[in-house]
């Protein structure tokens, strides 16, 4: 086990030295002069030297780049081009605030999905299943965006159930009353194509000989569910949940644009609007970081969930 | 074997008119083909100018309400100011202007001034300004439409010639794509997204491109071509090996020409199912960043710009031009979809 993580760590090496390069190069070709951002098209010559000088802009390329990996490992990444405030403070006050919505999402996602895979795996066939499988159709058709606008002035603006939008400092005043609503939208739009997703898993896992056996045998059809079918079924759910994980912590920005929820997601769009790049460098690096380590905690939970992996 | 029984064998239909034949048999994926072929055309006569030209033009009273809904009064009406009483005062002996009145009126009756009949109702009802929704449901399907396919077919490009050479090669090209497919897939998807925008839309490219729709174009097929890649690699590296692709090295093929003239074709269904797949996603993705203002600039319309606009029009109780742009997104999304089933059906039979 440990020689696997070694090296599956040291794999990582190349992609996330690849990933610091692309980022790196895009916004130094490609990306507008930080000077000309910073202090507007008629700044005064010694203002504009003084700016270079503190953004290191005077140094050679691969001195910058330098400068970059530093800030990466050091995490000191300076200050917010457009609002002064350090990089690190942002991203430390704004977090909080995304997974209190993200995290509910998540778990109340995999549950009722799981939940409602299984029933619909269970009901194979019937008019049940094709209707659900209709529905999810259809529903993925309709922009995410409609949801949210239809959901916050249904019972936002019109029936009153939940305040429109809003946030307070307390965690717990948010899970209770500002959560609420956007969680249910999230949920429910996902609803349906994650069902039909766990639902193609399970019926993977039904048509399998082991299944036939139980059967066979007179176990139930509700056991052969739970027992041998769900447990069978992990590895593609742990999958499914891990691609997921991510984005819990980039959380759903159209959400938090929506709701004016403070968090990470809405962050990052109003700095693509101010081009303030720090901001969209390390929630870009620390992200592919985070995703990597992501995907190594999933290849080993591989194991504890099915011990027939070999991890190799 | 001479060329005269040659011809008297029974001719075998080829890999396309057999799937087309099977296309023709799945009654759900010829509607959806019908529905995808109107809106392309809707697309191309907008295109052409022929329809939805004057989608810009203010032709009803802002928020015209749909012709079956009638003319709402929100009960606001035009104060009508009763004639003063009393003689109107001749003040021309002491008016310092007074001499110069004729002068204007005749400069001002050489503009033309039409006042346009603006109608209370409209198709499909009005925007804020007055627009048909309509018109501009039809002039946003042309905008999304073109840059879903567009982003679509450049990402298939850069998919299949990398996903070729990665493929076919394999050894240190191959190892260096690879290297490069984990960096992009390493990245999460929407922020690669967002650092392409914030780049594009501050950079030196910004006043190249313009913030023309080109860049979603762009951004889109930037992001999304490593799925595609991933496919045609691991298709390539089955053919590579495969006797025909031996037998055209025989008879002295080049690289290119059993990459593109002799494994291509037999690949391209798979193409083709990714081509129709990454459409419907891109243009979900065009319609999100429209309304982040971060896709088509304000003076076009895409379903995502209405759809920003629609936000608060319908806390105004304007529901219209929220369910437009979604009609028309919706049905176009589900025919593009469901005929990519169809497609994938019809194209390899062996997956169902």
């Amino acid at each position: 086990m440990f020689p696997y993580i070694l090296r599956r760590v040291w794999q990582m090496v190349p992609t996330l030295l690849g990933v610091i390069l692309l980022i790196f190069f895009l916004f130094k070709f490609f990306g507008g002069d930080p000077v000309e951002i910073m202090a507007g098209l008629k700044a005064s010559p010694e203002r504009i030297a003084s700016l270079r000088a503190q953004l290191g802009l005077d140094k050679s390329v691969w001195e910058q780049l330098w400068v970059f990996v530093q800030q990466i490992f050091s995490f000191n990444w300076g200050k917010s081009w457009s609002t002064n405030e350090a990089v690190s403070d942002i991203f430390a006050s704004r977090l909080p605030a995304t997974l209190t919505i993200m995290v509910p999402i998540l778990v109340l996602e995999v549950v009722l999905a799981i939940a409602a895979g299984l029933a619909v795996a269970y009901v194979r066939g019937s008019l049940t299943d094709r209707a659900i499988m209709i529905i999810s159709t259809v529903a993925l058709s309709i922009s995410f965006l409609v949801y949210i606008i239809v959901g916050q002035f249904l019972f936002g603006f019109v029936l009153g159930w939940f305040p429109v939008q809003g946030w307070s400092n307390s965690v717990w005043t948010n899970l209770a009353i500002y959560a609420p609503l956007p969680v249910f939208l999230a949920v429910l739009v996902s609803l349906a194509p994650q069902t039909r997703l766990y639902r193609s898993f399970f019926l993977d896992e039904i048509g399998q000989d082991y299944v036939r056996t139980a059967r066979a045998k007179g176990v139930s059809e509700n056991a052969i569910l739970l027992k041998h079918v769900l447990r069978n079924a992990m590895i593609p759910i742990l999958t499914n949940v891990a691609t997921g994980l991510p984005g819990v912590f980039i959380g759903s920005f159209l959400i938090e644009v929506f709701f004016s929820i403070p968090g990470l997601g809405r962050e990052i769009v109003t700095a693509v609007n101010r081009s303030d790049y720090p901001v969209i460098q390390a929630a870009t690096v620390y992200l592919a970081a985070l995703t990597m380590v992501i995907n190594l905690i999933t290849d080993v939970l591989y194991k504890f969930v099915d011990p027939r992996v070999s991890l190799k | 074997m001479s060329t005269e029984t040659l011809q008297d064998l029974p001719r075998s239909p080829g890999v396309w008119a057999q799937a087309w034949a099977r296309l023709k048999n799945d009654r759900v994926g010829m509607v959806s083909l019908a529905v995808t072929v109107f809106f392309i055309g809707l697309v191309v006569l907008a295109q052409l100018g022929w329809v939805a030209k004057d989608w810009q033009k203010e032709v009803g009273t802002p928020f015209a309400a749909p012709h079956w809904v009638g003319k709402i009064s929100d009960g606001s009406q035009t104060a009508v100011v009763d004639s003063i009483a009393g003689p109107n005062l001749d003040i021309s002996d002491v008016d310092p202007l007074a001499s110069r009145y004729k002068e204007w009126a005749e400069r001002a009756a050489q503009f033309k001034a039409t006042t346009i009949q603006k109608s209370d109702t409209l198709p499909l009802g009005g925007d804020q300004l007055g627009r048909d929704v309509l018109s501009k449901a039809i002039k946003g399907a042309q905008v999304s439409i073109t840059v879903g396919l567009a982003a679509a077919l450049a990402a298939t490009l850069i998919g299949t010639v990398l996903g070729a050479i990665g493929g076919y090669f394999g050894g240190r090209v191959g190892d260096f794509l690879e290297w490069v497919y984990n960096v992009f897939t390493a990245i999460p998807y929407i922020l690669l997204v967002f650092a392409l925008a914030a780049v594009l839309k501050s950079g030196p490219l910004a006043n190249t491109l313009g913030s023309g729709a080109w860049t979603v174009v762009i951004i889109l097929s930037l992001v999304g071509w490593t799925g595609i890649y991933r496919l045609v690699r691991s298709e390539y590296m089955k053919h590579r090996s495969r006797e025909y692709v031996r037998a055209a090295e025989a008879i002295g093929a080049s690289h290119a020409s059993r990459m593109f003239t002799h494994i291509l074709p037999n690949i391209s269904h798979v193409v083709l199912v990714q081509l129709s797949l990454h459409v419907v996603g891109f243009i979900k993705a065009e319609v999100i960043l429209s309304f982040l203002g971060l896709g088509v600039p304000i003076d076009m319309v895409s379903w995502g710009t209405m759809l920003s606009e629609a936000q608060t029009e319908l806390v105004q109780g304007k529901w219209w031009q929220l369910v437009a742009a979604t009609v028309f997104m919706a049905s176009f999304v589900t025919a593009f979809a469901l005929l990519t089933d169809a497609l994938r059906d019809a194209l390899d039979p062996k997956l169902r």
